[in-house]
C-alpha cells in the first residue's frame, strides 16, 4: 500500500491542534478542536485508501488496480455529515450556555464540590428552589425550576 | 421468507414513526398514539424474530441486494434478537411512562414537543447498532443514537442540563472519533469493514498491529459502556436529564457499548490475549463504582454509580470468555437493562411524590404510598442479587464460570463480585431506610409535597392540595396528579418483566447459552454472511 506523506503530515497537524484545543475550558475552542479532530480522522481514512487512481467509473478494459478506492470516500462523506450535525448541535449548546450564564466556559459539577467538601446534602441558601425564568423557548407564565426537576410544558 | 428477514423493519419502523410524529408535532394526542403503536408493532416483530432465532440459526439480511462483503448486512442471531426484544420492551415501557407524565402534567397547551420523534430515532439507532454486521454501519448506528441522546439530554435547556450536556456531548464525540480512527486503521490493515470478512482477514494481520486495533476499539466502546477508568462522565451527566430519559439512557446506551465490546471480543479478536487486562478493568469498575454510590445522597446519582459498578459484572463475564461465562454475561445484560431502567422510573415517581430525589429530605414513603414501596423494593433487591431474583441467577452464573476457570485472578474477581453485591445491598438498604421506613418527622428539610396529607390522614392525590397557589415545583394552571396510573402502570409492567426474567430463567439461560455457543463458534456468523465454506 502506498501512503501519501502530505496527508500524514496534515493529519498529524490536525490531531495535534485538535487535541490541544479540546483540552481548553472555553467551549468555542473545544468545538474548534472537535472539528479539527474530525477532519484529521477523515484525512486518516483517505490516507488509508491507498494511492490515487482513475475515477471509479467503469470503463471496459481498465484493470481493477487502476481505479481509486471509492469506499473510503463514501465513509468520509458520511463522517462529514455526522460531524456537521454534531457541530451544529454544539453551537446551539454554546449559544444556550451564553444566554444562561454569559460565558462559554465548561462548568464544574456542583455535586463534586459537595462530596469533596463533605457538606450536608441539602443547603437552604444554595438549594432553595427559585424560579429561574431564563428560557427563550417557554411561554411567559411557564416557570422553569433551577433544579434537576422536570420542566413543565416540554413534554416531560 | 423467514422471521429474521423482517430485521430491517426494526430500524425502519421507528424511523418512519419519527417522521410521522414530526409532522404531527402540534398534535400531542396523535403523536403519543403513533409513537406507542409504532414501538408496539416493532416489539411484536422482534419477539417473532427471537422465537424463531434458535431454530433458524444466524441469518444475514443483505441490504439493497449487495453481495457481502461489499454491501451492508444486518445479522440476526440469538444474542442480537434477545437484545432487540429486551431493549424494545424497555423503551416501550419508558415511552408510555413519559407520555403518561405528559398527560398528567397537562402538556396539551404547552409548546411543540420534540420528545417523541427524538425518542423514536434513539430506538432506531439502538436497533441498528444491535443488528448491523458492518463496522462502519455500527458507527452510524452509534451516531444516530448519540445525536438523539444529545437532544434528549438537554431537553428544556435549563442551566444544569446544559452543563451536563456539554460533558456528555464532548466525551461522546471523542469516543466516536476514536472509533472512526480505528475503523480507518482497520480498513488500512485489511481492506474491508464487513465484520464477518474482518473475522477471517484479521487473523492474517501482524499480531502487534492486531493488538493496537483491538485496544483502540475497546477504548472507544469502553467510553460508551462506562468502564472504569472511562466512566467518569456518566454520573456527571445522567442524573440531570428528565427521569424517563435517564431511565432509557441507563438501561440501553451503556449496554450498546457492552454489546459492541462482546462482538469485538468474540468475533473480531477471539483468543484470550487481553483477558487478564479485562478482568482487572472489571474488578476496578465494580469496586470503584459501588464506592462512589456509597457517597451519594441523591438517588439518581447513586443509581448512576451502581450502573457503572454493575457494568463490571458484564465485563467480567466477557473476560472469562468460556461458554458458561459468556452465557451468564448475556443473561446479565438482559437482567440489568430491565432492572436499572425500572429503578430509574421508580426514582422518577419518588421525585413526584416526595418533591425531591435527595434521600436526606425524604421519609415515610412506605406509609404514604405502599405501592411505591413495593415498586422500589423489588428491583432494588433484584439489583443487589438477593435470591430468587434474576440478579442472583446472573451473578451465580458468573461466579460459577469464574470458579470453573480457577486462576488466582478469577478468584479475586469472584470475591470482588460478592463484595460488590453486598455493598449494593447496603446502598439500597440505606435508601430504603431513609426514604421509605423512617417517619416523616425525622426528616430535616422535607419538601412541602412530601408532608402534604388530607385531614383524615390519607395521602393527597394532586399537587393543587399541597400549596393551593401557583408557586413551587408543580406550579401552573391545573392540579397535577402526583402518582397517575399512566406512570405507575408502565413501572409495574417493567418491574414485572424483571420478575419474569426469574420465572423464565430456564428458557432464557438456554437461549443465552446458545447465543454464547454461537458467538464462540464464530463459524455460523461468518457463514451466514459470506456463504458456506468462507471460514477456510
Amino acid at each position: 500500500m502506498t501512503v501519501n506523506i502530505t496527508l500524514i503530515v496534515l493529519m498529524a497537524a490536525f490531531f495535534a491542534a485538535g487535541i490541544y484545543l479540546l483540552l481548553e475550558r472555553s467551549l468555542t475552542r473545544v468545538l474548534l478542536g472537535l472539528i479539527l479532530m474530525g477532519n484529521g480522522a477523515n484525512i486518516l481514512i483517505l490516507a488509508m485508501s491507498g494511492g490515487s487512481g482513475r475515477a471509479p467509473l467503469y470503463v471496459s478494459g481498465t484493470p481493477a488496480e487502476e481505479y481509486t478506492d471509492s469506499l473510503p470516500q463514501a465513509l468520509i462523506l458520511t463522517a462529514i455529515v455526522i460531524t456537521f450535525a454534531v457541530t451544529a448541535f454544539v453551537l446551539g449548546i454554546i449559544y444556550r450556555s451564553w444566554v444562561l450564564g454569559r460565558e462559554d466556559e465548561v462548568q464544574d459539577d456542583p455535586e463534586d464540590h459537595r462530596v469533596r467538601t463533605d457538606r450536608g446534602a441539602y443547603d437552604h441558601e444554595d438549594d432553595a428552589e427559585l424560579a429561574a425564568d431564563t428560557s427563550d423557548f417557554l411561554e411567559q407564565d411557564d416557570v422553569v425550576n433551577s433544579g434537576s426537576t422536570a420542566v413543565r410544558g416540554t413534554g416531560l | 421468507m423467514i422471521a429474521a428477514d423482517l430485521a430491517p423493519l426494526a430500524v425502519v419502523l421507528p424511523f418512519l414513526g419519527a417522521a410521522v410524529t414530526f409532522i404531527l408535532i402540534r398534535h400531542a394526542h396523535a403523536q403519543r398514539a403513533v409513537s406507542i403503536s409504532v414501538l408496539g408493532v416493532t416489539l411484536l416483530i422482534e419477539v417473532l424474530m427471537l422465537v424463531n432465532a434458535p431454530s433458524t440459526g444466524t441469518h444475514a439480511v443483505r441490504l439493497g441486494g449487495w453481495e457481502p462483503p461489499f454491501g451492508i448486512v444486518l445479522v440476526v442471531d440469538q444474542f442480537s434478537a434477545l437484545m432487540l426484544v429486551i431493549s424494545s420492551a424497555v423503551s416501550l415501557a419508558v415511552l408510555i411512562y413519559a407520555s403518561g407524565q405528559g398527560v398528567a402534567d397537562g402538556d396539551e397547551d404547552g409548546p411543540v414537543s420534540i420528545f417523541h420523534p427524538t425518542y423514536l430515532i434513539l430506538v432506531a439507532g439502538v436497533s441498528n447498532a444491535f443488528l448491523t454486521g458492518d463496522l462502519f454501519n455500527l458507527y452510524v448506528g452509534f451516531e444516530i443514537l448519540l445525536t438523539a441522546s444529545y437532544v434528549l439530554m438537554t431537553l428544556g435547556g435549563t442551566a444544569p442540563r446544559i452543563r451536563a450536556g456539554v460533558t456528555y456531548v464532548v466525551v461522546s464525540v471523542v469516543s466516536s472519533m476514536l472509533f472512526l480512527i480505528a475503523i480507518g486503521m482497520i480498513y488500512g490493515a485489511t481492506g474491508t469493514i464487513n465484520m464477518a470478512d474482518l473475522a477471517v482477514k484479521l487473523e492474517d494481520v501482524d499480531p502487534a498491529t492486531q493488538l493496537v486495533l483491538h485496544l483502540m476499539l475497546l477504548v472507544a466502546f469502553g467510553i460508551k459502556a462506562a468502564v472504569f477508568p472511562l466512566s467518569f462522565w456518566l454520573p456527571d451527566s445522567y442524573p440531570t436529564a428528565p427521569a424517563p430519559v435517564t431511565a432509557v439512557f441507563a438501561g440501553l446506551l451503556t449496554k450498546v457499548g457492552v454489546y459492541a465490546m462482546v462482538r469485538v471480543e468474540t468475533l473480531l479478536f477471539p483468543g484470550d490475549r487481553i483477558n487478564s487486562l479485562l478482568m482487572v478493568v472489571a474488578l476496578l469498575t465494580m469496586i470503584v463504582g459501588i464506592l462512589g454510590a456509597l457517597a451519594q445522597s441523591d438517588i439518581k446519582r447513586l443509581l448512576s454509580f451502581t450502573l457503572v459498578s454493575h457494568i463490571g459484572y458484564m465485563v467480567f463475564g466477557l473476560a472469562i470468555s468460556t461458554r458458561v461465562g459468556l452465557g451468564a454475561a448475556v443473561y446479565y445484560v438482559a437482567h440489568h437493562i430491565t432492572v436499572q431502567t425500572s429503578l430509574f422510573l421508580v426514582t422518577g415517581l419518588i421525585e413526584r411524590r416526595g418533591g425531591t430525589a435527595n434521600v436526606d429530605r425524604l421519609g415515610g414513603l412506605a406509609k404514604l404510598s405502599p405501592l411505591l414501596g413495593v415498586l422500589f423494593f423489588v428491583p432494588a433487591m433484584n439489583l443487589a442479587g438477593i435470591p430468587p431474583f434474576s440478579g442472583f441467577l446472573g451473578k451465580l452464573g458468573l461466579i460459577q464460570a469464574g470458579v470453573d476457570l480457577g486462576t488466582p485472578l478469577t478468584y479475586v474477581l469472584v470475591a470482588a463480585s460478592v463484595v460488590t453485591s453486598l455493598l449494593t445491598l447496603l446502598v439500597m438498604a440505606r435508601v430504603w431506610n431513609r426514604a421509605f421506613w423512617r417517619s416523616t418527622e425525622d426528616v430535616a428539610d422535607p419538601d412541602p409535597i412530601l408532608l402534604a396529607s388530607k385531614a383524615d390522614g390519607s395521602s393527597i392525590g394532586t399537587s393543587r392540595h399541597v400549596t393551593g397557589e401557583d408557586t413551587g415545583r408543580f406550579a401552573g394552571k391545573n392540579p397535577v396528579t402526583l402518582l397517575p396510573r399512566t406512570m405507575t402502570g408502565p413501572t409495574i409492567g417493567l418491574v414485572g418483566l424483571g420478575l419474569a426474567l426469574t420465572f423464565l430463567a430456564g428458557p432464557l439461560f438456554t437461549l443465552s447459552d446458545g447465543a454464547a455457543q454461537e458467538m464462540l463458534d464464530r463459524t455460523p456468523y461468518i457463514e451466514a454472511v459470506l456463504g458456506e465454506g468462507a471460514d477456510r
